[in-house]
Formats: structure tokens, C-alpha cells, sequence
């Protein structure tokens, strides 16, 4: 059956990029505002089920071409390594620092290397969702 | 004055939720269910707005768009389930 998704289409290839925007909005203000990286890997993982309920699942994980179970071990190897780097300033495990930086067009910026961490966990969380996700329309 | 315009725009919501409610557990197909849950998330939306204003916080504008999103992509996955019958589709030639 030949089925007609045009319309449906189109808002989702609009929708799409707004909602990826908002997702990164949460991920970097969660330091000072509601969100953080466990709120922000949701929302972008959502952003992909609404292309795969637009478009087939064949189209999404050509187009896309993401391994999510690597990119769960990369989030996970990245939250383990902010964990190591205490290390190496003679503190201990998972001590985190930040400083102020002047950046060019930002200007006083305060960087935080928990924004790493929790680049981990944003990892984490959208590899787990789609792996689920994926593997749940997959099956017959 | 303000907060008793809120809290009166609160009551008349609440009236609004709880006719989405009767629809939703009265509902005679499947449809008329999913229609009122997508406007049940239309009145939480506008709700949370209230409170916030009520509460003198922006902690909860996140929360707003959140649920215009959730909402939106729920409502998506069980209309495509009611009329195909699959929420995911493998392939669209099949």
C-alpha cells in the first residue's frame, strides 16, 4: 500500500533541527539551570525516534550511520577518564576543577571539566535509548 | 488582584482537564483517546505556565517545551500505530 507522509514529513525535517538545538541548550546550560546531560541525551534521542517514525528504520541507520553500543562505551570511556585525569594533579578520584577562560566572541566564560563528565553521560544515555529503541522495531 | 485571576484561570483549567479526563476514560474508539491526551498535554502546558507565573520561577520553562515535544511525538507514534498498525516501519517499499 502506497502510503502519503508528506505533509508529516516536512514538519519532522523542520522539527527536527529545533528540537536538536533545544537538546544541546539543555545539555550546556545544566550547570546553572535545570537540565544537564541525562535530560539533554533524551530529548536528542527523541529527536531521532521522530525521524524514524517519519521515515523507515532502514533510511534513519543508513543516513545516520551511528554504532549506538560504541557510542555508549566511548560515553562511558570518557566518564571514566575525567575520573583518571584527578590523577594526575595529585587529587582524588573524580575531583573536578573549573576556571575562568576569556574567550574571543563569549567573553568571560567559567569551563568546568564536570561539563565532560557529563558529555559521558549525554553519550550514555542516547546510545542506550536508540540500542532499545532500534532493537525493539527491528524484530519481527 | 494578578494571583486571583491566576488561580481563577487555574480552577477554569482544571474544569478543562477534567472534561479531557471524561473523554479519555468515556471514549467509545481509540481515537477520541488519543486526541484527549494530546489535549491534556495542550492544558498541563498552559498550567505549568500559570504555576510559574504563580511561583515567580523560570525554573519550569524547560518543562513547558518539554511537554509540547513529548506530547507532539506521543500523539505521532499511536496515530501511525492505529492506522498502520507498526509505530517503526522497517522499510517503506513493504
Amino acid at each position: 500500500m502506497k502510503t502519503n507522509d508528506l505533509i508529516f514529513q516536512t514538519v519532522t525535517k523542520t522539527a527536527v533541527f529545533i528540537i536538536i538545538i533545544y537538546s544541546l541548550h539543555l545539555f550546556f546550560s545544566g550547570h546553572y539551570t535545570p537540565g544537564g546531560g541525562f535530560i539533554g541525551g533524551l530529548m536528542t534521542a527523541s529527536a531521532i525516534v521522530l525521524l524514524l517514525l517519519a521515515f523507515d528504520i532502514k533510511t534513519v541507520v543508513n543516513s545516520l550511520n551511528i554504532d549506538y553500543i560504541k557510542m555508549t562505551a566511548t560515553g562511558l570511556l570518557i566518564a571514566l577518564l575525567t575520573g583518571v585525569g584527578s590523577f594526575f594533579f595529585d587529587v582524588p578520584f573524580l575531583t573536578h576543577t573549573f576556571s575562568y577562560v576569556d574567550l574571543p566572541v563569549l567573553g568571560k566564560t567559567s569551563l568546568a571539566t564536570a561539563v565532560l563528565f557529563d558529555l559521558g553521560v549525554y553519550l550514555v544515555v542516547i546510545g542506550v535509548t536508540m540500542t532499545i529503541i532500534q532493537t525493539i522495531g527491528e524484530t519481527e | 488582584m494578578i494571583q486571583g485571576i491566576l488561580i481563577c484561570s487555574l480552577i477554569f483549567l482544571s474544569f478543562a482537564i477534567f472534561a479531557t479526563i471524561y473523554r479519555l476514560v468515556k471514549g467509545p474508539t481509540a481515537p477520541d483517546r488519543v486526541q484527549a491526551l494530546d489535549a491534556l498535554g495542550i492544558n498541563l502546558i498552559s498550567g505549568v505556565a500559570i504555576f510559574s507565573v504563580l511561583l515567580r520561577s523560570t525554573g519550569f520553562f524547560e518543562v513547558i517545551l518539554l511537554i509540547g515535544i513529548l506530547s507532539f511525538i506521543g500523539t505521532i507514534a499511536f496515530a501511525r500505530y492505529i492506522e498502520r498498525g507498526v509505530v517503526i516501519e522497517r522499510n517503506h517499499s513493504d
